[in-house]
């Protein structure tokens, strides 16, 4: 690839996000959702690791590496939510 | 006897291959992000836990507080463009070119810092603070100011960072693999902040 078709895409993933970020704006003050505003933030994490962070070009056993353990360790976390649900209903124990 | 050391001479030890054929210190960058974004995560996730546990979390973000929000992303997300060109610049060998892109980016952080204590300053004008919270829920102030204020942390640090390692390529004692390292922090500043926004800010305007 051509060093002037890089900058092209760059410039492209850099309007992309921004204008997934004019979205996510939008979205906030007409029906805001947790899960969809989350979604599009991935997608901005994602075009930023790939191509910002250049992680598209590197080895696959790199993104072998880092990618499915921090998303796990991330998944994982969701376990919070029980008790996040318990303590707003004053529950002594979870359902 | 092995042959690198009948080469090398007695005592020379055999170079390992790079790691993921990248050097060393970028895979060292690379780790450093993934536990980074763990505790990125792991301080979402006790927001989350707050506000879905809170009965009365603020949602008093006015459209001025937004538009400021949306100033500080997009200088945020352009100081990312720009130490990827200046990155680009040094795996070239333009060493001007990288350097004048790195200050700039260095110049677009400390924007978006002063743009941040701005905000923060107006929040505890209006009582807000770590301890105290006049909308509602008092951890609202101790999570808001506690993720923005360790984003807020990276960002700074990785000013004088970039400065510092720029001001190194400029001498010859760092080359184009550090320029390169250090905007992979950067971006993963940027990539921090794409997440904290919606969260922190755009799940709680003021309807």
């Amino acid at each position: 690839m051509s060093a002037e078709g890089s900058l092209k895409t760059d410039l492209m993933i850099y309007v992309g996000i921004l204008a997934l970020a004019g979205v996510q704006i939008f979205m906030a003050y007409h029906s805001p959702g947790v899960i969809r505003m989350l979604l599009i933030a991935a997608i901005q994490a994602f075009l930023a690791v790939m191509y910002f962070m250049h992680l598209r070009d590197e080895q696959s056993t790199l993104r072998l590496a880092l990618i499915p353990a921090t998303l796990f360790v991330l998944v994982m976390m969701n376990m919070v939510w029980a008790d996040s649900f318990r303590l707003i209903q004053f529950r002594s124990f979870p359902k | 006897m092995s042959e690198a050391n009948l080469t090398m001479g007695h005592g020379a030890g055999v170079m390992e291959e790079r790691p993921f054929a990248i050097p060393s210190k970028k895979l060292v960058m690379w780790l450093f992000i993934i536990s980074d974004a763990c505790t990125f995560g792991a301080m979402l996730f006790a927001y989350g836990y707050l506000r879905n546990a809170s009965p009365d979390w603020p949602h008093h973000f006015q459209t001025a507080s937004i538009v400021n929000v949306a100033i500080m992303t997009f200088i945020l997300v352009t100081s990312s463009l720009t130490m990827l060109i200046g990155t680009r610049a040094a795996k070239a060998g333009d060493k001007a070119g990288a350097l004048r892109f790195t200050f700039i980016t260095v110049v677009l952080g400390l924007i978006f810092a002063a743009l941040h204590l701005r905000e923060w300053s107006s929040m505890i004008h209006e009582g807000v603070s770590l301890f105290h919270n006049e909308w509602g829920a008092p951890l609202f102030g101790a999570t808001f100011f506690g993720i923005t204020g360790l984003h807020l942390a990276h960002v700074i640090s990785g000013a004088i960072a970039l400065t510092v390692v720029a001001l190194g390529y400029k001498r010859g004692r760092y080359n184009s693999d550090d320029i390169e390292i250090w905007s992979l922090y950067w971006h993963f500043v940027d990539l921090v902040w794409m997440f904290v926004v919606p969260m922190i800010y755009l799940l709680n305007v003021a309807q």
